[in-house]
């Protein structure tokens, strides 16, 4: 089968479905590829690379006249007739967002794939476009706003005088603001993010920002592994915590989407009239209508007290050598998947989840939206602490010789009770029941404390000397003497015992490390 | 409310506060809450029997026990203050000794002012069953008392080094404690008919002897068992005194001490794959070395200090497994030095503590306490076992049979089944020892001869030091 790559049409369109090394990778899968001329200028791929890597240069029509052909954007309504009957499409389709152009595509006996319909599932990885897209896209809100900040990113200390480091405020730890926060943080900015989902705050951590939580309110865990719309009490404490935010922070960079909807208001036009001048916010909702009051998509704006809003929503194509390449590698796992012979022959399986998710027309046939597929990765709303399974019992003996024996203790013990006075079956009672409890209260002593168990114990056993004491009180001089003595032993267990005990539990200490105390 | 209602009462809060005690001193967190609860129901319970002694107690007696007391909390407070860490286990083998010659002297107390009392003294009140159960109560708790009481000083000469620590093989040992045991059986039907000074003394001495033999026979390798064996037989000795006196304080905390003690011995069996009987009975490796040393395991290589450093450099993740070479070579201090500074470099550190590593239980976590190693890093066997194929190097410490791995391969080794740290399956084993000699149990190591081992030679602490300088 015939793969072609059309050059991009979209204004502002920079990226291309294929590079000379994803093209390899086609061609090792069994395809013939041919790429319209001049397809990956923009990206800064000559015609010769993908020549050189098997592909053949050929035109426009002949590239939109293959079997499948790969797209970045959608095609337009003059693009959509050159695909011959039978053709697979892929490409970028939002179909959520442009429902004219599903039933644009139905219209044709063509198959359809949407790439950014790809579920977020572990095995899809790979082909997921919307977290490598968001990931440059995180890096390049953090470049345009530093290139129309007008200050260092990072604090500096110099002999002309002391520069603080910016303030960054990224709303959203998705792919995006997590990128985000790693740029920022590396050219070297004080960072903060925050985000509806406090299962987050590791990650924000881990790449040096500081997690601002939306103060306390009901937990919101997503099932889809994407954030949800909130609820007005919360969405009204995180109104009042962006405020606070915005009158202290340099730089906004907002990353908020949900999925299939309108982007939420995050920052309203109070907030960024409350920013110092020179303050710069980035958009990256724009496209959907903007997290920020103000923002115009692909332009920026400057309002009247000095704050550059940026609505950029071309962001990943301002990288467009890189983003080609995710791009392009994500199209090769997915037709890695679509080619299980490996022969050049595209088959569609709808049992796969992952391809039925992606189908947006399947030869003419409407099939969007595809039944929800549930993420397994999203944590429990409230994952209960991880309780330590007691060890299993030790394998216990023969019930046969067990049950003898237990029946040969209790006749013993019945037999020296039986025949005993009843002071001694009291004290025979409180004695088996401190056996029991004895045994009990040990069972789950930790490892490490063994020492001063055996030392306390030591001490308790001291405990003779209540007996010696009370044979001090007798007139019998040999008596008296032994008693003596017998105290003066158990005293030195008690005091001994107990203080040594003292003196090793004070040895014990928590390391404050958490380098070498991962349990 | 009379002094001897108010002295029970409070002899049954100061029995819960023991309680308490033990369940405190079962976690981290509440072990020192526990170790205060101890102090706080042994005060009790000793303002109690005071307050009841001194009602009728003479000038002299009263004396005699501020007296007592005082030096024995004096010598007390001064020994648990100039321990050294690394020799705790003689000196709780000490104390255990003390409990068990207590119980004797209480015992002999018992009947000196009961049976032995002159009638005319007013001094025998019991008739018929109580006189016998009496009698019977006197004998069993001078026996406890006096088996504890030598087995307690032969586990304190040994582990002192003081005398060899090599199991006593006397011809047909088993026997003779068994036949020990049979007469004192005996003896105490004698006793219980008809009470004498004779033959108290006679079951005083055979216990006496019983003790010293039954330690005696154990050896070196064993005595983590044995110490809080002896623990527990101090605490059965106790509840002996107990219901010799009638007491429920006592009966109650002896037996709290017993079982848990019996327990905890449990869990060291069980951690060495042995029986309880088999190590009381003792003699341990002396069966199947003999044949096992036969075997040529080929060479072992060594290595220097430097380039421990510098494979410690390079490593990810370090796990040291210390054994009771490192408390003899008081390493703890310079092995804690180490830590830090592999932890500051970046690397992954972690301790192995074999249950059965020292000569008492939990011995090596006392040690790496004291030189302040985090208890969180110090991990038990089954936590870390799994962990060690993963592991960059393992620094085996002084420690030998608990890194066999002929315990975990070798059917007929006599340590087979042994649960053992797997050190062998880390990337690099380097093993600090003295020299090539088997450890305790006599039994040869092939980890030594592994292509993965490298033998570090000499003092563990001067070794590790070296290594402190080299990095």
């Amino acid at each position: 089968m015939h793969i072609g790559v059309p050059r991009e049409t979209r204004a502002r369109e920079t990226r291309v479905a294929a590079t000379p090394t994803t093209v390899a990778k086609l061609v090792g899968l069994g395809y013939e590829v041919v790429v319209e001329a001049g397809a990956g200028e923009a990206s800064s791929f000559p015609d010769d690379a993908y020549a050189e890597a098997g592909a053949r240069i050929g035109s426009a029509d002949e590239a939109w006249g293959a079997d499948v052909v790969l797209r970045v954007s959608a095609p337009s309504a003059e693009e959509l007739p050159r695909l011959r009957d039978g053709a697979t499409l892929v490409g970028m389709l939002s179909p959520a967002f442009s429902p004219e152009l599903v039933d644009a595509l139905a219209q044709r006996p063509i198959t359809a794939l949407s790439m950014d319909a790809v579920p977020r599932i572990s095995r899809a990885q790979s082909m997921d476009v919307l977290s490598s897209m968001a990931n440059i896209a995180g890096y390049r809100a953090v470049v345009e706003a530093a290139h129309v900040f007008g200050r260092f990113f990072t604090g500096q200390v110099t002999a002309a005088g002391k520069v603080p480091p910016a303030k960054v405020l990224v709303a959203g730890a998705g792919v995006a603001g997590l990128a985000a926060i790693g740029a920022a943080s590396s050219l070297g900015a004080i960072v903060r993010a925050t985000d509806v989902r406090p299962e987050v705050a590791e990650q924000v951590r881990s790449l040096g920002g500081e997690y601002v939580a939306v103060p306390a309110g009901e937990q919101e865990a997503s099932s889809d592994g994407y954030a949800r719309e909130m609820g007005e009490d919360f969405n009204r404490r995180a109104a009042e915590m962006y405020a606070e935010q915005a009158q202290d922070v340099d730089i906004i960079i907002t990353t908020a989407l949900i999925p299939g909807r309108p982007a939420p208001r995050l920052i309203t036009e109070e907030m960024v009239a409350s920013m110092k001048s020179g303050s710069v916010i980035v958009d990256m909702a724009a496209a959907q209508g903007g997290n920020v009051a103000g923002s115009v998509a692909d332009e920026i704006v400057v309002t009247g007290n000095g704050v550059s809003i940026i609505g950029y929503t071309d962001l990943p194509a301002r990288l467009p050598a890189q983003a080609s390449q995710l791009y392009g590698q994500n199209l090769v796992s997915l037709l890695t998947l679509l080619t299980p012979e490996k022969d050049g022959r595209l088959v569609l399986d709808f049992d796969d989840v992952v391809q039925r998710a992606i189908t947006v027309v399947r030869e003419g046939e409407k099939t969007w939206p595809p039944p929800p597929v549930q993420v397994s990765a999203s944590p429990a709303p409230a994952a209960p602490p991880a309780t330590k399974e007691p060890a299993p019992p030790p394998e216990p003996p023969k019930p046969g010789r067990q049950l003898a024996l237990v029946g040969l203790g209790a006749a013993l013990l019945f037999l020296v009770a039986a025949l005993s006075p009843d002071e001694l079956v009291g004290h025979f009672t409180v004695f088996a029941l401190a056996v029991v409890v004895g045994f009990y209260v040990i069972g789950k002593v930790h490892h490490a404390l063994h020492t001063p168990l055996m030392s306390v114990t030591n001490a308790i056993s001291g405990i003779i000397v209540v007996g010696a004491i009370l044979q001090l009180s007798s007139d019998d001089g040999v008596v008296r003497t032994l008693a003596f003595v017998a105290t003066l032993l158990a005293s030195i267990n008690v005091f001994g015992g107990f203080a040594v005990t003292r003196r090793m539990l004070a040895m014990f200490s928590r390391g404050p490390s958490p380098k070498g105390a991962t349990r | 409310m009379t002094a001897t209602s108010a002295a029970s009462a409070a002899y049954i809060v100061a029995g819960l506060l023991f309680i308490l005690s033990l369940a405190g001193l079962s976690r981290h967190e509440t072990a020192k809450s526990g170790n205060a609860f101890g102090i706080a129901g042994m005060a009790l319970a000793l303002a109690a029997t005071v307050g009841v002694a001194t009602r009728d107690i003479s000038a002299i007696g009263l004396t005699l026990l501020v007296v007592a007391v005082v030096i024995g909390a004096a010598i007390g407070l001064w020994r648990a203050r100039a321990v050294e860490m690394t020799g705790m286990p003689e000196l709780i083998a000490l104390l255990h000794s003390f409990v068990g010659l207590a119980a004797v002297l209480v015992g002999w107390n018992g009947y000196l002012s009961v049976e032995g009392a002159d009638p005319s003294d007013g001094g025998s009140t019991l008739r018929g069953a109580e006189a016998g159960i009496h009698s019977g109560e006197v004998v069993i708790g001078v026996f406890i008392g006096a088996v504890t009481f030598t087995g307690s000083i032969v586990a304190f000469l040994k582990l002192s080094a003081r005398i060899k620590s090599n199991p006593l093989m006397l011809p047909g040992r088993n026997w003779l404690n068994l036949g020990a045991l049979a007469l004192f059986a005996v003896l105490t039907v004698v006793f219980v008919v008809e009470p004498n000074l004779l033959v108290l003394s006679v079951v005083t001495a055979l216990a006496l002897a019983l003790g010293w033999h039954l330690v005696a026979s154990i050896g070196g390798g064993d005595m983590p068992v044995v110490v809080s064996m002896l623990n527990s037989y101090s605490g059965w000795a106790a509840a002996a005194s107990g219901f010799l006196l009638g007491n429920d304080l006592l009966i109650i905390t002896g037996a709290l001490v017993g079982s848990s003690g019996a327990y905890l011995s449990y869990i060291m069996c069980k951690a060495m794959n042995r029986s309880f009987i088999s190590v009381i009975a003792g003699g341990f490796g002396n069966e199947g070395s003999a044949a096992a040393s036969d075997v040529d395991y080929g060479e072992h290589t060594e290595i220097g200090a430097e380039d421990v450093a510098e494979l410690l450099r390079d490593a990810d993740s370090v796990v040291i497994t210390p054994g009771y070479g490192m408390a003899v070579a008081q390493a703890q201090g310079a092995v804690a030095d180490l830590t830090r500074k592999l932890i500051d470099r970046g690397v992954q550190v972690r301790f192995g503590i074999h249950p059965v590593a020292g000569r008492l239980p939990g011995h090596m976590n006392v040690l790496l306490a004291e030189a302040k190693v985090p208890y969180d890093v110090v991990l038990e066997m089954d936590e870390i076992n799994d962990d060690l194929a993963g592991t960059s190097v393992v620094l085996v410490i002084g420690a030998n049979d608990t890194v066999n791995p002929a315990a975990a391969e070798d059917p007929t080794s006599p340590i087979a089944g042994m649960p053992v740290l797997r050190v062998w399956e880390a990337e690099r084993v380097v093993v600090f020892k003295r020299s090539m000699n088997t450890g305790y149990a006599g039994v040869q190591n092939p980890l030594f001869f592994r292509d993965n081992s490298r033998m570090l030679f000499g003092d563990a602490r001067e070794r590790v030091e070296d290594i402190l300088r080299a990095l």
